[in-house]
């Protein structure tokens, strides 16, 4: 096993298909030394964002596709998930209010509090083709 | 990977929602289905028992958050136990702790619901 490799997959935007992409990144990152716990935290990070995707961007629409690459350098994980849907406005984003969300029965908007929580570095771009978003972890 | 599936039981009075496998935005859908089935009938003495689940994602956790305001309304509560460190930890990052029942088991629901009533 190489220190760099890169492994890429196109998708679906099907929830059906969060399984198999689970599957797919604790595979990789697993064959490259990455704790249980960090598996764990990769997984459920990985999953919000293609779950925002294929909610989101897409709106359930299974015709269309997004890509997701798995780059390792070294001790670092980078994950870019690819999609030409509709984009997010990051700035728009604050952490969910439990409590207020309860009393108003509104679901969402925790995903991306998770993926900021539980990856070290998340970044988004989008342009009018395409929105990139890249978060990376760190091998400890 | 262990398909999702609910199993439900009925212990001394209290409805009882057994989750296997993973519980994602794909698998959410099932879980809304048997919490509203639960209150439609009127039985809000709830208590999901997560021993058996392997993984959650948020959309999980939504469904919990859409349906706890009609259970306490109704004078139930819905609450949870048996959960792995993984599972608790994704409720732990969102705050769910401070609003919600959680045991380490499920006999400790069962008796905050009886001391509670």
């Amino acid at each position: 096993m190489s220190n760099s490799a890169t492994y890429q997959k196109a998708i679906k935007a099907a929830t059906s298909n969060l399984a198999e992409i689970r599957k797919f990144v604790a595979k990789h990152a697993r064959e490259h030394g990455f704790s249980e716990k960090h598996i764990s935290d990769i997984q459920l990070a990985v999953d919000e964002a293609c779950t925002n995707i294929i909610k989101h961007a897409y709106s359930f629409d299974k015709t269309k596709k997004f890509t997701i690459e798995l780059q390792f350098d070294g001790a670092q994980l980078s994950i870019i998930l690819t999609d030409k849907g509709a984009g997010f406005d990051p700035d728009r984003y604050q952490k969910p209010d439990l409590k207020k969300q309860i009393e108003k029965k509104k679901r969402g908007g925790m995903g991306v509090y998770l993926i900021k929580t539980l990856m070290d570095d998340v970044s988004y771009s989008a342009n009018s083709e395409k929105n990139v978003l890249r978060m990376s972890k760190i091998r400890s | 990977m262990k398909t999702f599936k609910i199993e439900q039981r009925n212990s001394d009075g209290f409805e009882i929602l057994d989750l296997y496998g993973e519980l994602d935005a794909h698998t959410a859908s099932q879980l809304e289905e048997s919490l509203k089935n639960l209150i439609s009938n009127h039985k809000s003495n709830i208590i999901v028992n997560f021993r058996e689940l392997d993984y959650i994602a948020s959309a999980g956790l939504g469904v919990f958050m859409a349906y706890i305001e009609d259970v306490r309304t109704i004078g139930g509560d819905i609450k949870l136990s048996n959960m792995n460190d993984k599972v608790y930890n994704v409720f732990d990052l969102l705050g769910f702790p401070t609003l919600y029942d959680i045991f380490d088991d499920e006999k400790q629901a069962i008796n905050k619901f009886l001391s509670d009533s």
